[in-house]
């Protein structure tokens, strides 16, 4: 087929894919924060909440769209675009899974392969600062401007850990494009033990994976580090002065954001798409194995209602379930799926990790934010990379 | 394809030069130096040097020029005052230019040798393998001897900041 045409229709999927994620990743966060704080959460639109994202979307919309008289109207408006324009793009260099055969096309799940790639996703990372910049600056707002000096400095700070502890998996990996780093995290030791980076050696990378983590957190604005917005002293932060859509889309680029890193976290650190333990031992059966526990789980609870109209929404919901396992099991699916499905729970346990972080942490205060990243995490960080480097150096031919 | 891309990303990357020495606004004038870096990281992309065009994007888009709205910013400097142009830039100033870019363009043509041209796609050692393979044999002097010029100057801002404090 049409390269042109080919890239176009995967480039409609991962946009859409990627906007319906970032709208229910923001329900899956209110709900999982509401159970951290044994709350209920959204449950009024639809089916224990699931419409939320809609209804917000169309509240979104609808909003007076103000625009305020004291502001620089050009870099004001310029700003949320900058903001969602480099947090999404990212997106178009990360692989989903192996390369696949549909019918006589022969593709890769992934929109392109760079063999710059993770240079790519960092440069994009550095620029995405200055959508948070402008729109502190634009605002003409005291708040507004220290949300966005403290999110410049911060990210600048954390920018350099972050680059290092992703140093120190490439020197394991030796290669740039994503697609690459997965194949080289590919086998097992023992028969068992995957050779991802976090467990490969000759140096697990267990500290950088931390460090990356932390450093993701902060470069992506959430809470312990999110000193940008921090409510109880800066009112929104860089935010305050925006409304509307303007508004949405900076929440769009910071879930773009965590999407993006948890997505170079899984590529880097956690082996892609590559299952937790061999086929051998039936790690092809995990996906059919949950969605079928699943299942029975809604059939057990239409048994026992706890709502009169849960005896419909939940057999629909089980036979959906069931529907899915059984999908996991039809030869030539499962080559396209089981890659998507480790891929995409890995993805989705760094995300809750983020969730569960923001229900459990308080905020740093910004002088120890910022004496972390420099006398507590750079040190860490340039001593794992040397580590690592001379003992690669050591064990390569 | 490559020549129009080329044609789009010099023209942006003039036009925002042009752009930042016209504005008033140092903000205006940093974001169009933001335009300048990045339409140049396309050349260098298009002209098969892709490790370069990352790190001009990663090095001198990304993280020099935060900096620089940093500071513009922690200032808060307002816009440059416009000094009125006395008589000689109102009527030289223009035909100089000219003059100086005219005689700019016959030097290079003459100085510099002349070679087939550049051709897109003609070059293919651009990634980031063999930059590291060259940087660490041919050029390790130069590059060694570059670190510690720019570890000088670190240590030279940190004593000068230094003495302004005490």
């Amino acid at each position: 087929m049409n390269f042109f045409v080919l890239s176009l229709i995967k480039a409609g999927v991962v946009a859409f894919v990627l906007l319906t994620t970032l709208a229910y990743l923001q329900w899956i966060e209110r709900k999982v924060i509401a159970h951290i704080q044994l709350r209920v959460g959204p449950r009024r639109v639809g089916p224990h909440g699931l419409l939320q994202p809609l209804a917000d979307v169309i509240k979104l919309l609808t909003k007076e769209d103000m625009l305020p008289s004291h502001v620089n109207k050009v870099f004001y408006l310029l700003a949320p675009f900058i903001a969602v324009f480099f947090a999404l793009i990212s997106i178009s260099v990360i692989p989903f899974g192996t390369e696949v055969n549909i019918g006589p096309i022969h593709t890769a799940m992934q929109l392109t392969d760079l063999n710059i790639g993770v240079l790519f996703v960092l440069g994009l990372s550095g620029m995405g600062v200055y959508g948070v910049a402008l729109a502190g600056w634009a605002s003409n707002n005291k708040y507004s401007l220290l949300g966005g000096l403290r999110s410049s400095a911060q990210m600048i700070s954390y920018e350099l850990p972050m680059a290092l502890a992703i140093a120190a998996p490439l020197l394991l990996l030796n290669t740039l494009s994503f697609r690459e780093l997965v194949d080289a995290q590919s086998g097992y030791y023992l028969g068992f033990i995957p050779r991802w980076s976090i467990f490969q050696g000759p140096l697990p990378q267990i500290v950088s994976f931390l460090l990356f983590l932390i450093a993701a957190f902060a470069e992506t604005n959430r809470v312990p580090f999110d000193l940008p917005e921090a409510e109880n002293e800066l009112v929104a932060g860089f935010h305050t002065e925006y409304s509307s859509m303007k508004f949405a889309a900076f929440f769009m680029a910071e879930y773009a954001n965590m999407v993006t890193v948890s997505c170079v976290a899984t590529l880097l650190f956690l082996g892609g798409w590559q299952p937790l333990f061999p086929a051998e031992y039936g790690s092809r059966f995990v996906p059919s194995l949950i969605f079928i526990i699943g299942g029975l789980t809604c059939f057990y609870h239409a048994i026992n209602p706890a709502r009169p109209f849960d005896r419909i929404t939940l057999p629909v919901a089980g036979v959906v379930f069931l529907g899915i396992a059984g999908l996991f099991l039809v030869p030539i699916v499962d080559t396209i799926l089981l890659p998507l499905f480790w891929f995409a729970s890995k993805v989705g346990v760094i995300l809750f990790l983020y969730i569960w972080v923001r229900g459990t942490l308080p905020r740093f205060r910004y002088d120890q934010l910022m004496k972390f990243a420099w006398t507590f995490m750079f040190p860490i960080a340039v001593a794992n990379l040397l580590v690592t480097g001379l003992l690669v150096a050591l064990t390569s031919k | 394809m490559d020549a129009v891309l080329f044609l789009i990303f010099a023209a942006l990357a003039v036009i925002c030069a042009i752009n930042l020495v016209l504005q008033t606004h140092p903000i205006s004038s940093a974001l169009s130096l933001i335009g300048v870096m990045g339409s140049l990281a396309v050349l260098y992309l298009l002209l098969g040097g892709e490790f370069i065009a990352a790190a001009q994007l990663i090095v001198y888009a990304g993280a020099i020029m935060v900096l620089f709205i940093f500071v513009i910013m922690l200032l808060n400097a307002g816009s440059e005052h416009k000094v009125r142009k006395g008589p000689w830039v109102r009527f030289f100033g223009v035909p100089l230019l000219v003059a100086f870019l005219g005689l700019l363009g016959y030097a290079v043509q003459t100085v510099l040798p002349s070679g087939e041209g550049v051709r897109f796609g003609g070059f293919v050692q651009g990634k980031a393998l063999d930059v590291g393979r060259l940087l660490f044999t041919t050029y390790l002097l130069p590059f060694e001897v570059t670190s510690v010029l720019i570890l000088i100057a670190i240590l030279g801002a940190i004593v000068l900041a230094r003495k302004e404090i005490d």
